[in-house]
């Protein structure tokens, strides 16, 4: 019986001390691609143009299409349910303005974060757990080139830059399919429903849904490489990682959404 | 001597350039001792051949001479430096005269062939672009793998991926040259031509190889001197023919390929095939 006290007792501390030093991997990966992103050319390892706009291509441009599908649908099932709610007290022309603000502030930027974190950061993770396995990433380092420089720096510019970007363009889809079903519905004009959404959304509500995509691209990709970086026994490893990784950064946003919303409306 | 004389003059013993020198030592894995106060050099120009069989610790020894894993004691000194010990623009520059070729080419599975050959020289020069192709292409023509610049690693057969991984090592024509299990996993015609490259680069460019593997007919045609490694120390460090002629019984069972015999203890056993499971 005390044995099996001590040793979930042993289990819960080598957890919470693991769980304690990926968040230290974490801020150690940050703090070092911020000094190679502003240090790199000094060091003579700069980082290069190149391999950012790739990785931008790879996760912004290359998700546009799944991004663009999933937001009119969530935009157009935001407005049925708006209406179909609203209908109960009978203000169904009421519809813009729950859905322009809950899409800029909270749908925008959180189903772009949970789409790029299923897409890019499992591929993120794989992609360095693979590199790990095949030992590329010991080749680098015995190469010279530092592989947070090499491989996770242009990943988290691309990130910072490219989430804020998809999230304001789904933001958009999202109010043209809410509006398109609107018009459809209730007969009102796609006119009066733009400068419905001009009179309710302001700038703030849009900054509040960019801002937290900025997060939301520095924790998934935190994740991927975190993830990636601790794979280990071969192809089950990779397969292992790259799903706690999805799991994580899907549980970071949605955490980090709520803390967020809970500070920027005090 | 000062550690800046050190680092300036790799020392010399007798005649002989010392490229490499390790001391006393010991690496960890968690708590697990691998290397127990190994100690050895490597000379100017010469083939070392560190060979064991497997669990001996080749692989950490060597992973420890790429600077990959930290002794807990002890140092490796590289060209008079230690790569455990310098700072960060020194240890990229000390990285340029090194090279590797791993096991398994560890080439990167984006970029084709030439991508790969060429990244040392896109890092670490400002070359323009069709110098580095030229330069690559040198190597890979070195290496007997001309023609096959845009193919990606997948499309390489083992003994190709192994000579792509050899011309990448050698693109930025390094002092020494690491080569981890070269001839492992290819048929004995592949296998018997990358040892003839490894002599050919030693003869030709004067590079000092390091080379870790357990295949003895490979150890014997390209070593100047071979290193046994034997659960974590070393047994001898000789020539082909001093190793072939030692009568350490460890070694002639290496050598003859021959299993320990483990002296059974009959409570030891019963013990072992009862004890519960953590």
């Amino acid at each position: 019986m005390t044995d099996r006290v001590s040793n979930t007792l042993e289990r819960v501390g080598r957890a919470a001390i693991a769980g304690v030093a990926e968040v230290g991997f974490g801020a150690v990966l940050m703090a070092q691609s911020v000094v190679w992103a502003f240090l790199g050319s000094k060091r003579g390892q700069p980082v290069r143009i190149s391999m950012i706009f790739e990785r931008c291509m790879e996760v912004g441009i290359a998700a546009v299409p799944i991004v663009t599908l999933m937001s009119i649908t969530i935009g157009m099932m935001l407005a049925i349910q708006g209406i179909y709610t609203l209908a109960t007290f009978g203000a169904e022309q009421q519809v813009t303005i729950g859905v322009g603000i809950s899409v800029v502030r909270e749908f925008g930027p959180l189903i772009t974060g949970i789409l790029i974190a299923g897409r890019t950061g499992s591929s993120l993770a794989a992609r360095i757990g693979t590199m790990r396995i095949n030992q590329e990433v010991d080749a680098l380092e015995v190469m010279g080139v530092d592989p947070v420089r090499f491989l996770v720096t242009p990943a988290l510019i691309a990130m910072l830059i490219m989430v804020p970007v998809l999230t304001f363009w789904a933001d958009l889809i999202m109010l043209a399919g809410a509006g398109w079903y609107i018009s459809v519905e209730l007969g009102m004009s796609m006119g009066a429903y733009v400068d419905n959404l001009t009179e309710i959304i302001v700038v703030d509500d849009v900054l509040h849904g960019l801002g937290k995509s900025v997060l939301f691209g520095l924790l998934i990709t935190l994740v991927g490489v975190i993830n990636g970086a601790l794979v280990e026994g071969g192809a089950e490893g990779v397969g292992r990682m790259t799903t706690r990784s999805v799991v994580l950064a899907i549980s970071a946003i949605i955490i980090t959404d709520m803390i967020f919303a809970f500070i920027a409306t005090r | 001597m000062s550690e800046a004389a050190i680092m300036d003059h790799p020392h010399e013993a007798g005649d002989r350039e010392v490229v490499i020198e390790v001391r006393d030592l010991v690496t960890h894995y968690g708590p697990r001792e691998i290397l127990h106060s190994v100690s050895l050099e490597v000379y100017a120009g010469e083939t070392l051949v560190i060979m064991g069989g497997s669990g001996s610790g080749k692989t950490t020894l060597l992973n420890t001479l790429l600077g990959l894993v930290r002794p807990t004691s002890g140092y490796v000194r590289l060209l008079g430096q230690d790569l455990n010990n310098i700072d960060g623009v020194a240890r990229t520059k000390l990285r340029q005269k090194m090279g590797v070729a791993f096991q398994g080419g560890a080439l990167f599975t984006s970029m084709n062939v030439l991508q790969n050959i060429m990244l040392p020289l896109r890092e670490h020069t400002k070359l323009d672009d069709t110098t580095m192709q030229i330069m690559a292409r040198l190597k890979m023509e070195v290496v007997n793998l001309s023609g096959f610049d845009d193919l990606m690693p997948a499309e390489l057969s083992g003994g190709m991926i192994k000579r792509a991984a050899f011309a990448r090592a050698i693109v930025m024509d390094p002092r020494v040259l690491f080569c981890d299990e070269p001839s492992a996993g290819l048929d004995p015609v592949v296998a018997s031509a990358i040892d003839d490259l490894i002599i050919d680069l030693r003869d030709a460019m004067g590079m000092s190889i390091v080379v870790v593997t357990h295949e003895l007919e490979s150890a014997f045609k390209i070593a100047d001197r071979i290193c046994v490694l034997d659960q974590g120390n070393i047994l001898m460090a000789g020539t082909v023919d001093e190793v072939k002629a030692s009568d350490n019984e460890r070694i002639q069972n290496l050598l003859n390929r021959r299993t320990e015999e483990e002296i059974l203890d009959p409570d030891e056993y019963l013990r072992r095939l009862t004890a519960a499971k953590d």
